[in-house]
């Protein structure tokens, strides 16, 4: 499972190379990035879950969403704008709701798991869409961009693209470094082998249960980050980002990248992102195409694109 | 609200649910024989639909669509059971769902480029044409008393396909330990292509069914779709049975609770389906775990 050194060291030059985008100075192309960047952090959150734990949640997009919606409500009506404010405050509001909703879901396993996630989902997803306090369907404006002021003086401004994306990246890596050592730590080991064969764990002593809950609560509060920066990079929060199409969009993601290797679902968001661009300007039937190469990854590609590496040495 | 506006809506309740046990049916069998989290399912009750748009279009009549749709939409799941499902056998459920989304981005595609992005409505067959008075002031269309009457006979007889027939034991038996089925000397690859294109029949006619009462626009498998996954997993996995009275109760509290409490009438379905799975982890007729 260990990736061959030619393959590591592209992939750290690629993220590298994500650092430099700013310097073009097309402002579409660091949106896009910054964009891809947001959905990497967000699938690689869901890898902990699915591809370690082999938790399979539908409501990864519902701590996405309530972070998103958090740090509108905390900007607007409070006027609050300091990050290191709001950013705790988001990341602890998506962690608790995870640990809420986890807590009753892992109730239940396998299918049945992810139905009662997704029921958890699409229940928050109706709440906000349907309440006009909330913003109903059109979703609520961020006011103010996230600032850092100190002594008067403005240090980070997120309402600047470079600074914004700056952040981002920042953020994206050093949440790929903490979730690899998370991966790597004991409590990482456990949670695979939990996944392997659970009633062994249990038998073994391990409480089971505790363990896929902390994994869900921290993956629930990674997404709430991803959230945070979605709102900031766009300056809204939307009640699509709650529902089943935008979790099952991230499990393809994962899937696609390949599962349990955490560099396999960034790549596989960076992948989708470039061929749902470049496919929708090739053709209308675009959709077609990423379904093409959808159902192709699955028949010839069963670890996902991340296999494809990993392949090279066997 | 009146008594008989009640008994409206309840009828209405049984109606939509009828309509999607039609759907959630093949979904539960082919989710409990096969092992496929088949997410293309809700594409081919679209298809269906869109047929009966395209055949009322030219002929007028929603029997032809039907005796055209069975026959080509069964023939139609042979092909992607044969083509793409059956080569994921034994692999995970994430593999397979997987391969169904790409399948429904496929056929979404299939949609627009054979229909178009446009709304459309389907008439009513003029023979049930007509309203059945209901108490004083309220009357019921009779298409839809129509196709409740077709759901349950629908129902009855899978009821007795799976109780009285070898094939139905067959599939019984496969729902709990297809392995020894397939010890037993039973072609089970015959057996799970049969099964795949009958549920696949089976949604595609329920498309054909709704397409007189609902409009028929693009997306429209998806919430069927996840609503019937709703219906497999409250009625317990591979059980036809738990499809049966899974749909009635998705049916009921959708419709009833669009009447009682409309602020949050949609997410009324999955408050339900919390609650069931909550009480019963694996659904009201589902299979222990050790059975499984």
């Amino acid at each position: 499972m260990t990736l061959p050194r030619s393959a590591r060291g592209a992939l750290w030059a690629g993220a590298l190379a994500l650092a430099l985008v700013p310097l073009s100075g097309d402002r579409f192309w660091v949106q896009f990035a910054g964009k891809v960047m947001i959905t990497c952090l967000f699938a690689v959150s869901l890898d902990l879950l699915v591809g370690y734990a082999g938790l399979v949640s539908l409501a990864h997009s519902a701590f996405f969403g309530l972070s998103a919606y958090l740090l509108v409500g905390l900007t607007n009506q409070l006027g609050l704008v300091n990050p290191l404010a709001t950013l705790p405050l988001c990341i602890a509001f998506a962690a608790l709701a995870a640990l809420f909703i986890g807590w009753l879901s892992l109730r239940a396993t396998g299918v049945y798991f992810v139905m009662v996630t997704l029921a958890f989902a699409q229940m928050l997803y109706y709440l906000f869409s349907e309440s006009p306090a909330l913003g109903g369907s059109d979703g609520l404006y961020l006011l103010e961009r996230p600032r850092l002021v100190f002594l008067g003086r403005t240090l980070v401004d997120l309402a600047k693209g470079t600074a914004a994306y700056a952040a981002i990246w920042i953020v994206l890596v050093l949440s790929f470094l903490f979730l690899r050592r998370v991966v790597r730590a004991p409590f990482g080991r456990v949670l695979t082998a939990i996944r392997i064969n659970e009633p062994r764990m249990r038998t073994l002593g391990y409480g089971t249960y505790r363990y896929k809950l902390a994994a869900f609560v921290l993956g629930g509060a990674l997404a709430g980050l991803a959230g945070y920066l979605d709102a900031t990079l766009y300056g809204f929060a939307n009640p699509a980002q709650f529902g089943w199409r935008q979790s099952g969009l991230v499990l393809v993601t994962v899937l696609l990248g390949g599962k349990g290797t955490l560099y396999g679902p960034a790549l596989g968001a960076v992948l989708l992102s470039v061929l749902e661009h470049f496919a929708e300007r090739a053709t209308e039937h675009w959709n077609a195409v990423v379904g093409a190469a959808v159902i192709a990854v699955v028949l010839f590609l069963p670890r996902g694109v991340a296999g494809l590496l990993e392949s090279g040495r066997g | 609200m009146s008594l008989s506006l009640f008994a409206l809506q309840l009828l209405n309740g049984v109606e939509y649910g009828l309509l999607l046990f039609l759907v959630a049916s093949g979904l539960t069998l082919i989710f409990g024989v096969l092992g496929v989290l088949n997410f293309a399912h809700g594409s081919f009750y679209m298809l269906g639909a869109y047929l009966a748009y395209w055949i009322g279009e030219r002929t007028g009549s929603l029997a032809v669509a039907i005796a055209v749709g069975i026959p080509l939409f069964f023939a139609a799941g042979w092909v992607v059971e044969r083509l793409a499902v059956s080569r994921l056998y034994g692999r995970d459920h994430l593999s397979q769902l997987l391969l169904t989304y790409g399948l429904v981005l496929l056929f979404n595609e299939l949609q627009r480029a054979l229909f178009g992005n446009e709304v459309h409505g389907v008439a009513t067959p003029r023979l049930l044409a007509f309203r059945l008075p209901l108490g004083e002031l309220q009357s019921w269309p009779a298409y839809r008393a129509f196709t409740c009457l077709s759901c349950l006979a629908i129902a009855a007889a899978l009821r007795q396909m799976l109780l009285r027939t070898r094939f139905g034991m067959r599939v019984r038996a496969g729902a709990v330990n297809p392995e020894m089925v397939e010890a037993l000397g039973v072609d089970v690859r015959r057996l799970l292509s049969v099964l795949f294109s009958a549920g696949t029949a089976l949604a595609a006619l329920a498309g054909i069914l709704a397409a007189p009462l609902t409009t028929v626009y693009p997306g429209m498998g998806e919430g069927v779709l996840i609503v019937s996954f709703v219906v497999v997993v409250i009625g317990g996995i591979g059980s036809v049975k738990g499809a049966f009275f899974g749909a009635l109760l998705v049916g009921l509290s959708d419709t009833l609770g669009k009447v009682l409490i409309p602020g949050i009438a949609s997410a009324m379905v999955y408050a339900v389906m919390a609650a069931v799975l909550l009480w019963r982890p694996r659904g009201l007729f589902g299979q222990p775990a050790e059975a499984r």
